[in-house]
């Protein structure tokens, strides 16, 4: 049979039934009228011609040593188009044989149905049409052309095109409509809600009592049978194949579910035991195992009517459905995202059977390809095929087969709603070959069955696909649109990620930069308060927070409830010692050694614990922003080497510098300018040594570092993207509250910028700030990820203080010429990265909080450090 | 913004303010210059009969510094705050050279007499970067027959710095002790302010002829002088022992080095085992490639590293673009982690790990393992690694591993177990040796396993 829905091809019809994705080879001589019919029926855009490409080669359209080349070029875009899934019309003479199987080939290797449109138009006509042209061939060649057209025509079929339409008189043509038929597996306008249910075989008990735990009413025959299963809200049944074989009611199993495919209950595909059971019903030589054999049995138990009806049934199953406008696809064996809504022999038996890879195990079953692993598809995948332990999402697939036959239970997925349900087997019914697992590629030695503990099921070790963050690549983005990474940013980001960087299980977020506010056009300061509330003002905020900046270093803690949680959520065997979770600065590193990581994660655990945050949050892992104090806990080198070398050598050259300017002075020099100046400089260099060393304090160990909490990253199920500023800020105080050794709290002021005397209030309040030796503070609008008039919004600007800068823009910035040029500085690039980097920030946070597949997490995470690779003022 | 200088002497019998006319800067006048990094001011604390000082004193411009680096595309001196206003550099080489051009040339027509004559001199320096080695800026000048006072800098906090006040004595031309200053104010501070090309070989010659090509530390001296930019280093060091006519022949009676040693063992692996296609995961440099390319039995080489730099060092060694086509038909580099799987290196008879897994952090190697013998499965894999028990014959170890980059490095025993749980995992069988001199008790230094694709052994078991 074919793969669309009406196999006829009446050539005497002029109604042409079109497959939605088809690769249609037009195919008729010279003059045919080939290219008008392409104009008249398909957009230009769908057609490639030959002679088009012919031109495009060479200059000319019928520059016949140009041939090759041109095919080669039509070829080229024939496969781009058909990869991408676009219906493609050659419009090429293609009257020889090995001209229609390149395109054959072609269309096979990217699975969809090649058709032929052949256009036998009389000889006359085609001479006649010919003769209007300038460049037409000598009319030997369109004889020729049409004996080799009328010699390929019966053959076509058996060529391997699906469909074969032939016209044959003008007026055919005329007549000629084509009619778009859709493909069997595409039923992407049924939106559900579904219950997906994995292999049953044979398991009839188990499968009804399924049904009935997720609200399905069985209908039984007269003889108790069941029959139906209806769900009173209209969800329907998905099974996902292999109903029988191996277990105790194979016929009642399709019984029971061929009734509710013929009421509309249940949606059924093929599995590769139906598959088999077909053939061996068809009594075509085939191996029957004893499963086999029994299911045959109990058909023949149920007389030869029953017996055609479930071969009928289980011939006309489908291998895979495209179901809710793409978003969901179900195949017995799985399907990977190329396959997906295409058709061929090859989808069809990857659907059945998986990817094997002709190796075998040493239970004697076939090693499958861990397509599952290397899925990047937005569709979420349902299959079943090879028993598992248990149901677990593996870059958004699921395998719902947990082996019921085999004594574990039989699983569906409701969907949309992404939960389980399992009903446990009533006994073993049969013995597995091997022990089911959850990981299917690897341990392929059989040794692995004396070492128990490498035998229980595990998740892959965090595997990331090389295809995920290198080369030139788009991040979408929900809050920032698309987001371009260059292949040189890629390659720097993936340096740091594979030498420097955490486990990738554990790097969920990196925070993004933050700008400066404008610069301050005249006096003795760079930034100031008043410049940020314009910036904000500008972008049509209103209500914002100014916190205290602390002078330390950025810090992302991850926290793990419990050993478990690091287990199931992350995928992280715990250490034997400490709490699971980590510390790791803005570019992805770790913060301490092991042992002081996990001192500090033991009391971070310790006051969440004493602040109910576990339930409050209702969650088991906790994502928090800090800034770590103090600033010599981590920078200790970089104060060593810049700030204090940098002061000390100052010191000593300003010190003789005076020393030899005042002798030359009091010998009479010319030199008093150059002494004023130079003792303006050396203040400048003590305010810079007073201004480094307010921001150190002595570290021990953990003692004496300090964590400020600003934002609640996320939690299960949680972005926290809407909640106010001082909402997190309360958190954190509460944090402080239960270990104010370690917590810091972060004053804040709430600022409405309409209000003169708010702003006022707070422009004193930086003053004090910043008069007392504080770093400054950071501007925010009330809410953690606004939009303003432009899109997303800053998420903070920071607004730093008079001496503080000094460490910024060296000891002597506040001289008036240096001021001056310093203002100047150009603040664009900043902000636009901060922005990029906020909305994959944004993005990281609500696929982590979504639940979604490590891939999609490390791409958001790569691509922030592939930003950041750019060069960009770091004084800023 | 200041970086100082100062120059004193008595003259011997002179008049010490004959110093002046050595200086073309007249004592009794305090002037300024336009360089390049700012003003310079040359002014004479103390000038009269008996003794003569003269400072130069370089008043930078932090800001147009700042934005000359970044104009530059880099940020290496400028980032941040830095000590570049405040210490002896090539800022201060390039005011002393363009300041007193004259007499860097030896050249005085008011006093020629006075330009050969050794005097007395004492040349105070108040911050000079000496970097982690403190004994430096001793080495550096003893030999040229300086008396050196060298104390260095504490900072009130934070005690020890890089940096220190330098005073040196002795009796040279004025010529000679300005021509060392140039060359050797920015080889103390390691880096240069601006680009080096081939011209910088000539003016380290012109400076340092005299002196440098028998200065003990000159390897050195032209090695910072030149950014460490390794041809021209050579083509220095070449040029200075030409000049003093000695030609020293390598050895060959040396042992070969551990490295070249390991080279060797892998590659004669490779070989036995007739590998055809081969992909070195973490290349570096190329120096393996280097020997696979020279080997026409390698039809196919493929190296990967993750590092860009060591994928620009690797080409260079290869120097691809002077071997044929054919050669270059054979080998291909690019970028790959591996810890992320990658299907491009699908399908190899036999992949190279060498020297690479101990640079990966212990809770990521599984991650390898799954990429190279889970997802990539060659043939046959060639690793090596350090052992660790070989540690304690090298006394000087930082941090008690072979690099600082190094995150484990394992002994006999855990390695051991290590290639037998890769094997049973992934369905490889391994057999281990060594490379380098064996120790009795400790073994050999390196480690070496070959690990076996389980198919391929149970065929050639069974054939």
């Amino acid at each position: 049979m074919t793969e669309t829905e009406d196999a006829s091809a009446d050539p005497s019809v002029t109604e042409l039934e079109l497959p939605e994705l088809a690769l249609i080879v037009l195919v008729g001589a010279s003059g045919s009228g080939k290219s008008t019919f392409a104009a008249r029926h398909f957009p230009h855009t769908q057609v490639l011609s030959s002679d088009h490409c012919r031109a495009m080669v060479a200059d000319d359209p019928t520059d016949q040593d140009a041939t090759a080349d041109a095919f080669d070029v039509l070829h080229h875009i024939a496969g781009k188009r058909l990869a991408a899934g676009r219906v493609t019309v050659v419009d090429a003479t293609n009257v020889h044989n090995h001209a229609r199987q390149s395109l054959i080939r072609l269309a096979r290797e990217h699975d969809v149905l090649p058709v032929a449109v052949v256009l036998d138009m009389p000889e006359s006509l085609c001479l006649r049409r010919n003769a209007e042209r300038p460049e037409a061939p000598d009319p030997g060649v369109v004889r020729r052309q049409r004996k080799d057209l009328r010699r390929s025509l019966k053959g076509l079929r058996r060529e391997g095109f699906r469909r074969v339409h032939v016209l044959r008189s003008e007026s055919e043509v005329d007549s000629a409509e084509p009619r778009w038929t859709k493909l069997f597996n595409n039923r992407r306008a049924d939106t559900g809600p579904f219950d997906v249910i994995g292999d049953v075989h044979g398991c009839r008990v188990e499968l009804e009592a399924l049904l009935t735990e997720l609200g399905y009413r069985l209908r039984h025959d007269a003889d108790g049978n069941a029959v139906d299963a209806e769900h009173p809200r209209g969800r329907r049944a998905i099974l996902l194949g292999d109903l029988v074989d191996r277990g105790p009611d194979s016929a009642g199993t399709l019984r029971l579910v061929m009734g509710m495919a013929e009421s509309g209950n249940a949606l059924v595909i093929i599995g590769n035991h139906e598959h088999k059971l077909v053939k061996a019903l068809d009594g075509r030589k085939v191996r029957i195992p004893d499963s086999l054999r029994e299911t045959l049995d109990q058909l023949d138990g149920l007389g030869a009517d029953f017996r055609r009806r479930a071969r009928d049934f289980c011939d006309g199953l489908t291998a895979h459905y495209v179901l809710d406008g793409g978003n969901l696809v179900v195949a017995h064996a799985g399907l990977p995202e190329r396959y997906h809504g295409r058709a061929s022999g090859r989808v069809r038996a990857f659907a059945m059977y998986g990817d094997t890879t002709g190796e075998t195990d040493e239970w004697g079953l076939p090693v499958r390809y861990p397509w599952a692993k290397e899925y990047r598809g937005s569709a979420t995948v349902l299959y079943g095929h090879t028993p598992v332990a248990a149901a677990e999402w593996v870059n958004n697939t699921m395998c719902l087969d947990t082996g019921c036959v085999f004594g574990g239970e039989l699983t569906a997925l409701r969907y949309p709603e992404r939960e389980t349900v399992s009903v446990p087997a009533e006994r073993v019914y049969s013995e597995p070959a091997r022990p089911p697992r959850n990981d299917e590629s690897t341990d392929r030695d059989g040794s692995e069955r004396q070492d128990p503990a490498e035998r229980t099921p595990r998740r892959e070790p965090g595997t990331l696909d090389l295809g995920d963050v290198s080369g030139r690549r788009v991040v979408h983005t929900g809050h920032h649109g698309r987001v371009t990474i260059g292949a040189e940013q890629s390659a720097a980001a993936l340096e740091v990620l594979s030498r420097l960087a955490i486990d990738p299980r554990l790097l969920l977020y990196l925070p993004p930069t933050m700008p400066p506010c404008s610069t301050v056009t005249e006096g003795e300061l760079l930034e100031h308060p008043e410049r940020a509330f314009a910036d904000y003002r500008h972008q049509g905020m209103r209500e914002l927070v100014c916190q205290e900046k602390h002078m330390g270093s950025r810090a992302v803690v991850l926290l793990c409830r419990d050993d478990r949680t690091a287990r199931e959520r992350f995928g992280i065997e715990p250490r034997p010692s400490g709490t699971p979770g980590t510390i790791h600065t803005r570019t992805g590193r770790a913060f301490f050694d092991e042992a002081t990581s996990a001192t500090l994660l033991a009391r971070v655990h310790a006051a969440v614990g004493r602040t109910d945050l576990w339930e409050e949050f209702d969650t088991d892992w906790l994502l928090l922003d800090t800034e770590l104090l103090p600033w010599n806990a981590k920078a200790a080198g970089l104060i060593d080497e810049r700030y204090a070398g940098t002061a000390t050598a100052g010191d000593s050259t300003l010190r003789s510098t005076l020393r030899g300017l005042r002798e030359a002075e009091r010998r009479g020099l010319d030199v008093a300018a150059l002494r004023t100046r130079f003792e303006a400089r050396h203040t400048d260099v003590e305010r810079f040594r007073t201004a480094y060393r307010s921001y150190c304090h002595p570290v021990d160990g953990t003692e004496g570092i300090r964590l400020a909490p600003f934002r609640v990253l996320a939690s299960e199920g949680q972005a926290y993207r809407d909640t106010e500023q001082e909402w997190h800020l309360a958190t954190a105080d509460r944090l402080a509250e239960a270990d104010p050794g370690l917590f810091r709290t972060t004053r804040r002021r709430a600022v409405d910028i309409d209000d003169a005397g708010s702003v006022a209030a707070a422009t004193a309040w930086w003053e004090e700030l910043t008069a007392e030796g504080g770093e400054g503070m950071v501007v925010k609008p009330r809410t953690a990820a606004p939009r303003g008039r432009n899109g997303l919004v800053q998420p903070g600007v920071k607004v730093r203080g008079r001496e503080y800068l000094r460490l910024v823009y060296g000891p002597e910035y506040t001289e008036p010429h240096n001021l001056e040029r310093l203002r100047k500085r150009s603040l664009g690039r900043k902000r636009s990265l901060a922005l990029r980097e906020h909305g994959l920030g944004l993005e990281a946070l609500d696929r982590l909080a979504g639940g979604e597949p490590l891939w999609r997490l490390h791409e958001c995470v790569s691509a922030v450090l592939a930003l950041e690779s750019d060069p960009v003022d770091p004084r800023l | 913004m200041p970086v100082l200088l100062t120059l004193s002497t008595t003259m011997g019998e002179r008049p010490a303010s004959d110093l002046g006319f050595l200086l073309h800067k007249h004592p009794e006048r305090a002037q300024s210059f336009d360089v390049t990094a700012g003003r310079a001011h040359v002014y004479y604390p103390r000038a009269d009969e008996h003794d003569c000082t003269a400072a130069l004193l370089l008043e930078t411009d932090p800001v147009e510094l700042a934005r000359q680096a970044r104009q530059g595309g880099s940020w290496a001196l400028g980032p941040y705050v830095n000590d570049r206003p405040y210490v002896a550099s090539s800022l201060l080489a390039v005011a002393l050279g363009r300041v007193f051009r004259t007499a860097l040339a030896a050249r005085c027509e008011a006093r020629p007499e006075l330009v050969t004559r050794a005097v007395p001199l004492r040349i105070e320096l108040p911050a000079v970067p000496h970097g982690r080695d403190r004994e430096l800026p001793r080495r550096l000048f003893e030999p040229l027959g300086w008396e050196v006072e060298h104390e260095v800098l504490h900072d009130p906090d934070r005690g020890e710095t890089r940096y220190g006040r330098l005073a040196l004595r002795g009796e040279h031309t004025v010529s000679e002790a300005l021509n060392q200053l140039y060359v050797l104010l920015p080889v103390l501070d390691d880096a240069k302010h601006y680009w080096v090309g081939q011209d910088e070989i000539d003016k380290l010659l012109r400076a340092g002829g005299a002196w440098l090509a028998s200065h003990p530390e000159r390897e050195l001296i032209s090695g910072r002088y030149l950014v460490h930019a390794r041809p021209l280093v050579d083509e220095a060091l070449r040029r200075l022992t030409a000049e003093e006519g000695t030609d020293h022949d390598d050895g060959t009676t040396e042992t070969r080095p551990l490295a070249a040693q390991r080279r060797a063992a892998v590659l004669e692996v490779l070989r036995t085992t007739g590998a055809r296609s081969v992909v070195d995961l973490g290349c570096g440099d190329g120096k393996l490639l280097r020997d696979l390319l020279d080997d026409t039995e390698f039809g196919e080489i493929l190296g990967v590293d993750v590092s860009t730099r060591a994928l620009r060092a690797a080409e260079r060694t290869l120097r691809l673009e002077r071997r044929s086509e054919r050669e270059n038909h054979r080998i291909r580099l690019r970028q790959s982690a591996l810890t992320y799987t990658d299907s491009g290196l699908v399908g190899y008879d036999a992949a190279v790990l060498m020297e690479v897994i101990e640079h990966v952090d212990p809770e990521r190697l599984p991650a390898l393992e799954h990429a190279v013998f889970g997802h990539a499965r060659p043939a046959r894999v060639v690793l090596t690694t350090p052992n660790s028990e070989y540690n304690s014959r090298y006394p000087d170890l930082v941090g008690g591993m072979r690099h600082p980059d190094h995150r484990f490095e394992f002994d006999r025993a855990e390695f051991a177990e290590w290639t037998r749980r890769v094997g049973r995992t992934h369905g490889y069988t391994a057999t281990s040796s060594g490379v380098g001199e064996a120790d009795r008790r400790l073994g050999q230094p390196t480690q070496l396993a070959v690990f076996t694709r389980n198919d391929l052994s149970d065929r050639d078991a069974t054939s």
